[in-house]
């Protein structure tokens, strides 16, 4: 009698249940799109009362290599997925994401909304496997107090790389115990990225041919400025960025320029800088270059349950222009749709930056930086020629020698 | 043919049949997580890893889209420059990090063991403490104290150098520690130093305690100093342990990995000077997103070490110095 009356009650529930038909959706993400999604959430309820959303926060690291593990054995991956514009090309191999511009999604409806360069780094043979978020449009950080001791005007650090260089040493002689910049590789960096003729994408052409060779003006003169830059000892030899070498020359204040995303500006006044607010300012990058500092995006596991709820709340994060404005205001994440960069946000003074109106300039950024040809093999062709121009600043090669290298090395891997 | 009427034979009761049972089978049922936990977590993987070496695969884009590529990743493995500059810094930096320990530590577990008795189980524990913190935690430390420009170490040297008389015995210029290829191996190898010398040291000071004290003490009556009784009891008598040592040396140091990779930021320093067999298999599985080649290389790494520790037995263990009386 007893036991009856129990499965009555639970088939009772049960059915009061199920005419809710409210279903639950896990997000997967990394710090700090985590505040992002927490800020979103109460909208996103108040307009989908039948969708509850868990959230599931990883380190940056271990949410890729637990995403990785998800789409290679098939299970286990969250309905929505953060990726991170470095990892958003090897995850656009085989079918683990959903394709966004297929029907029901039709995804490729929205690319005009978005700033350019965005959709082609989530899109591979016509697939979009993913929608953006925020970006990273860079700009160069520079010490104005620094400028100021050695006689100098902002214009005279970026009117060209020669200009860098050569008042860069002044700065550095003018301000004893700083450094012009991190690291040399730098300024490579953002000098490989730009003018890169039509069809070719960064390390590789449309066929697959290998770009790094010492016949290519774009690797030798950027292999030569570093050279430039760490013979000068103009740098202060700190690796990539949030380097332990890094983050104490940011700390100590012995920094005159960085190039980096807008979302540094956060990190700069959050921990990273906070003694040296007012000092900092904001400049485009050297040369007319425009170059992006990574950026975010939202795909769909192939292997979800719940596509058509995951695709609400990511159409809800990305396209609706309240929410991104919402983003930026949460943790900085700059906005990847164009329609919330108009917003009069945009036009007031950043309080860190002295009140410089650098949105505006981040703006004009984003919107300038041409979008690049991604290849599977960019990290491996990365590797060697960082590791091959490393031997160039340390003396042991020439730009020449190491190119010539890089080249051969990097051709073996492309088959 | 006649059909015999059997006699039914009485089925053993519930209570019976379970007991059989019981008897039968749960020794296996009480054994059975260690072999569950090794089928899934020691067979499966290397199984598994030997397979994989032979396909072409990214990880993200499925289980289903292997393919069969025959030996190819062997030999790519084989003709990479890359693997063989990885395989020689692994080799030298296990050199470098290994044969100090051991000369610390024969020395150092034997003046414990002679001079500092009352002392030994303190001491044991302090030299302990390194091989027992966390390696991050440990890597990190050393990091900062090699930093170029903020380090303790060159601030240390930088003020040795001012001082008169012996200053000039000291660099003015800081020294790059962990940014130039001269000084990253001997740094990383000094963290490893200095996390494994007390571990082998608590393993001599085992193998010195197993040594008879009349040996010794006979010696002493023959007018043996003690240099020689280290030369001509310690040294023979320790040999099973020193053998012992030396091959968890070897293999440890051959799969050398948290040290060099965080003491490098993951980027293996100048050069590549820092990046380890180990490391360059974990940049070629997660950058790289080839799991084929990374398992090869996981297999390559093994037969190396094998050879390695079938040499050390040859010339050190049974077969060799231990077994000669």
């Amino acid at each position: 009698m007893k036991k009856t009356l129990t499965a009555l009650t639970l088939a009772l529930i049960a059915t009061v249940a199920g005419a809710q038909a409210k279903k639950t959706i896990t997000v997967g993400v990394f710090p700090d799109l985590d505040s992002v999604v927490k800020a979103a959430l109460p909208g996103f309820q108040k307009k989908f009362p039948n969708i509850d959303v868990k959230l599931v926060v990883l380190q940056y690291a271990d949410h890729h290599n637990a995403l990785t593990t998800a789409l290679a054995t098939g299970s286990g991956a969250n309905d929505v997925v953060a990726v991170d514009f470095g990892y958003v090309a090897r995850f656009a191999e085989g079918g683990g994401l959903e394709d966004l511009a297929k029907a029901p999604y039709n995804g490729l409806s929205y690319k005009s909304r978005f700033v350019s360069y965005t959709f082609p780094q989530a899109t591979f043979s016509g697939k979009l496997v993913a929608m953006p978020t925020d970006i990273g449009p860079g700009t160069m950080y520079y010490r104005s107090d620094f400028l100021a001791k050695a006689g100098l005007k902002p214009g005279d650090l970026n009117k060209s790389w020669d200009a860098y260089i050569e008042n860069g040493k002044k700065i550095v002689a003018a301000n004893p115990g700083s450094f012009l910049i991190p690291d040399a590789t730098e300024v490579s960096e953002i000098y490989i990225r730009t003018n890169i003729p039509a069809g070719q994408g960064l390390y590789f052409d449309a066929s697959n041919k290998v770009l790094v060779s010492a016949d290519n003006p774009r690797f030798m003169n950027a292999c030569t400025l570093a050279k430039r830059v760490r013979d000068a000892k103009l740098d202060a030899r700190a690796g990539g960025a949030f380097s332990p070498e890094w983050t104490t020359a940011f700390q100590k204040g012995n920094l005159a320029t960085e190039f980096s995303g807008a979302w540094l500006t956060g990190h700069m006044q959050n921990w990273l800088a906070k003694d040296f607010s007012g000092k900092w300012n904001v400049q485009q990058l050297p040369s007319g270059a425009f170059a992006s500092w990574g950026g975010s995006f939202y795909a769909i596991p192939t292997q979800s349950k719940n596509k058509a709820e995951a695709w609400e709340l990511i159409k809800y994060l990305t396209t609706d222009k309240d929410q991104q404005i919402l983003a930026f205001k949460t943790t900085g994440a700059f906005p990847a749709l164009r329609a919330a960069q108009d917003a009069p946000l945009f036009n007031e003074g950043v309080a860190y930056l002295s009140n410089q109106k650098a949105r505006t300039l981040w703006r004009t950024a984003a919107n300038r930086i041409k979008p690049l040809d991604v290849n599977r093999l960019d990290p491996i062709a990365s590797e060697i020629w960082l590791t091959q121009l490393g031997s160039v600043l340390d003396g042991s090669k020439t730009c020449q020698q190491a190119l010539t290298e890089a080249n051969t090395l990097i051709a073996r891997r492309a088959r | 043919m006649q059909a015999r009427a059997t006699i039914p034979r009485e089925r053993p009761s519930i209570g019976t049949r379970w007991n059989n049972f019981q008897r039968r089978y749960a020794p296996y049922i009480f054994i059975s997580p260690f072999f569950i936990l090794f089928l899934a977590f020691g067979l499966f993987p290397i199984l598994f890893l030997a397979y994989l070496s032979f396909q072409e695969w990214q990880p993200s884009a499925g289980l289903g889209t292997m393919k069969f590529v025959g030996l190819r990743n062997y030999t790519d493995n084989l003709t990479d420059p890359a693997f063989w500059d990885a395989l020689r810094h692994t080799f030298s930096l296990a050199v470098m990090s290994g044969v100090p320990q051991h000369l610390i530590a024969i020395p150092l577990a034997f003046a414990i063991h002679m001079g500092l008795r009352k002392l030994q189980g303190p001491l044991t524990a302090v030299y302990f403490v390194p091989y027992i913190t966390s390696v991050v935690a440990i890597s990190v430390t050393f990091f900062t104290l090699f930093s170029w420009q903020y380090g303790a170490i060159n601030g240390l040297i930088q003020a040795l150098h001012s001082l008169p008389l012996i200053g000039g015995l000291f660099p003015a210029e800081r020294i790059n520690w962990l940014g130039e290829k001269a000084f990253i191996q001997p740094a990383i190898a000094l963290v490893v130093v200095w996390r494994f010398t007390g571990w082998n040291v608590v393993l001599y000071l085992a193998g010195l305690q197993s040594i008879p004290k009349d040996l010794y003490e006979a010696a002493a009556v023959d007018g043996a100093t003690r240099a020689q009784q280290f030369r001509f009891i310690t040294l023979p008598l320790l040999r099973p342990m020193m053998f012992l040592a030396i091959t968890l040396t070897l293999i440890g140091n051959l799969q050398l990995f948290e040290e060099p990779f965080i003491l490098t930021n993951g980027g293996g320093g100048p050069g590549q000077i820092g990046t380890t067999a180990v490391m360059y298999m974990l940049r070629t599985y997660q950058s790289y997103a080839d799991a084929g080649l990374a398992a090869a290389m996981g297999w390559l790494l093994f037969v190396v070490i094998a050879v390695l520790t079938f040499v050390n037995n040859q010339v050190f263990g049974r077969s060799g110095l231990a077994g000669r009386e």
